[in-house]
């Protein structure tokens, strides 16, 4: 069974708008490449995509939990903004991860970790704009 | 005419005493040894409180009591500060190292906000964080970068410049730095006393900076 996990998205709806279709078709290509649980971790975000749960796919979706322990537990691959500490927690549990980066923060200083992460074969990273066209290449 | 020239004077001779009192807190090092130091922790928001939180997990119970300082406006930091302690408390069988305060203060910077805003704003946070530093007096003051820091450290640094106690000052520049220093970083490079990077491209950048490879 596989697990993908989204998280770090808090004010990350760009990511979702800029897929230019509705947040209704990401379970499906999340479904089209094998994984049949989607848990996304939505933050402040004002997209709310609503839940559900069929014979093949499960879609959950929260704001905050006291702790993403569990579901890093058991996901199959994460994908996430590119904060240190999401990182870091992530890649301690060997879980794969695909970083989105959220360009407008001081410095883009997401850029120059994920950079350096990807460049010692720790994980894929793209910015809010080619995170379709990456996610289907890599994952 | 002679009162202006006067008062010129003064406040001139006033600078020069305050620069020269900063030179002097800045190069002395305070080596006494002892059993526990007290702990000022600098929590900014979200990324900044999950690195220091990470970097507090490998330190000893001799640093207590821990003051954490959060911006006001900071619910998060407060509950992942209480989380840690919990974790901590249960960890710690003699439980005397378990005290914790958590403190307030204005933010210095909203994410985003605009550069000369900010300059006010962090007059105003350090004008209320003085208060907060003389009362609590802490033997050192750690911090990885977010706004709220400068503020803080300054207020310490006066502390050393009005005689009051020298506290030591140690910045950890976040994991996420590894090119380039942020701001606080650079304005703290010339004002701590430990400048802590994780980065061997710091290190190469900034030869008086200490290197110890990643440590959160």
């Amino acid at each position: 069974m596989h697990r993908y996990f989204v998280t770090g998205l808090a004010s990350r709806d760009a990511w979702v708008h800029a897929r230019k279709e509705a947040p209704a078709t990401l379970p499906q290509i999340i479904k089209s490449l094998g994984y049949n649980r989607l848990i996304l971790q939505i933050g402040r975000g004002m997209v709310v995509p609503e839940p559900f749960s069929t014979e093949s796919f499960t879609l959950d979706v929260y704001r905050y939990k006291d702790s993403l322990k569990e579901d890093l537990q058991k996901a199959d691959l994460v994908i996430s903004h590119a904060g240190a500490g999401s990182c870091l927690e992530t890649l301690e549990k060997g879980k794969p991860i695909v970083v989105v980066i959220n360009e407008k923060l001081m410095n883009n200083h997401q850029l120059e970790l994920a950079k350096q992460l990807h460049k010692e074969g720790h994980l894929f990273y793209c910015t809010c704009r080619t995170k379709r066209h990456r996610h289907h290449k890599t994952v | 005419m002679v009162c202006v020239l006067v008062l010129a004077a003064a406040a001139g001779a006033v600078a020069v005493f305050l620069v020269l009192r900063l030179w002097i807190v800045l190069h002395s090092q305070d080596v006494t040894p002892r059993r526990s130091l007290s702990l000022l922790v600098v929590a900014g928001s979200g990324g900044h409180t999950t690195e220091i939180l990470r970097l507090l997990g490998s330190l000893s119970s001799a640093y207590s009591p821990r003051h954490y300082v959060i911006a006001d406006t900071d619910e998060m930091s407060a509950n992942k500060i209480n989380s840690f302690e919990l974790d901590r408390a249960d960890g710690d069988p003699s439980n005397m190292s378990t005290t914790y305060y958590i403190h307030r203060i204005p933010r210095s910077r909203e994410v985003r906000q605009s550069w000369l805003s900010t300059v006010l704003t962090t007059l105003h946070a350090t004008w209320l964080s003085f208060p907060l530093i003389l009362r609590v007096k802490p033997d050192l003051v750690l911090c990885n970068g977010p706004g709220t820091c400068v503020p803080i450290c300054v207020s310490a640094l006066l502390l050393g410049i009005l005689g009051i106690k020298k506290v030591i000052i140690v910045y950890v520049e976040s994991i996420c730095r590894v090119e380039t220093l942020s701001l606080s970083g650079k304005i703290l490079f010339h004002l701590s006393d430990y400048f802590i990077v994780q980065w061997p491209t710091l290190k190469e950048k900034y030869p008086k900076s200490v290197y110890l490879g990643r440590i959160v």
